[in-house]
């Protein structure tokens, strides 16, 4: 596996594990912080709909396919197309990520461990397109500072 | 975001948070590289005022300059980074943003 096809994320939550596991597998709560209003729950085997809720990403209805619930190991994973944001892109025939999210316990609370795989088979020009869609943010940005400085003066 | 990712985009939001570097960005931001006199052309501050100015976005790694003869030639600087690992960048700062989130859930 090379280092372009992973993420990895940790982060120690001072909260217990049955909290954190609800916050994971009740789509509801995850979509609160995930940011998607999903529209059903997460069941294995099922694809889980819904608008994306973060600022700039509103137009975007992300598909969860769930591959695992496991409430006896702390573990969810799902497959989606990550920055599939180009609502006049067709990304149907694009290779998935897998998220796979692991709780274990600590005596702080709650390890959770993130891991993203599969970004190695997602085509070099939608990579590039991403970069130039924040790029051109980047520009966008600009611009509307120099409107807001040329209103100030 | 991590507290490390916060402590290095600290000089960045401190470089941006005053309107006349602001410009200066706003000016270079359409591409090509200016001299010190192009930049100070408009500007109601002195000529030494935007060196200044133009040295706290250096240290920020928001401008480079090179040399030109006599000149001095300031551009916005596009880290120089390969695509893909940028685009992990960009993943990976969504995933900072929701953890986030996560934790403000659940350790209320």
């Amino acid at each position: 596996m090379s280092s372009t096809d992973t993420i990895e994320k940790h982060a120690d939550l001072r909260a217990p594990i049955a909290r954190v596991w609800r916050a994971l597998s009740d789509s509801l709560e995850f979509g609160s912080w995930f940011g998607v209003e999903l529209e059903t729950p997460f069941t294995p085997g099922k694809t889980c709909a819904g608008h994306i809720t973060v600022k700039g990403y509103e137009h975007v209805r992300a598909e969860f396919h769930v591959d695992r619930v496991d409430e006896r190991a702390h573990t969810l994973v799902f497959r989606w197309r990550p920055y599939a944001i180009d609502p006049s892109y067709d990304y149907s025939e694009e290779p998935y990520t897998t998220v796979t999210l692991a709780l274990s316990e600590i005596p702080t609370g709650t390890h959770l461990a993130i891991t993203e795989t599969g970004f190695d088979g997602i085509p070099a020009a939608r990579r590039a397109k991403a970069f130039e869609m924040n790029g051109s943010g980047w520009e966008q940005q600009a611009v509307q500072i120099a409107a807001y400085l040329a209103n100030q003066s | 975001m991590t507290a490390l990712a916060v402590k290095h985009s600290a000089p960045v939001f401190a470089a941006l948070g005053d309107p006349t570097r602001l410009r200066l960005v706003a000016r270079l931001a359409q591409g090509e590289a200016l001299s010190i006199s192009q930049l100070t052309e408009g500007e109601r501050v002195t000529r030494q005022a935007i060196t200044k100015h133009l040295e706290v976005l250096a240290d920020a790694g928001l401008v480079t300059d090179r040399k030109r003869g006599r000149e001095r030639l300031y551009a916005l600087e596009a880290a120089p980074l390969d695509d893909a690992r940028r685009y992990l960048d960009q993943v990976s700062a969504q995933w900072d943003k929701a953890i986030a989130r996560l934790r403000l859930l659940v350790e209320r």
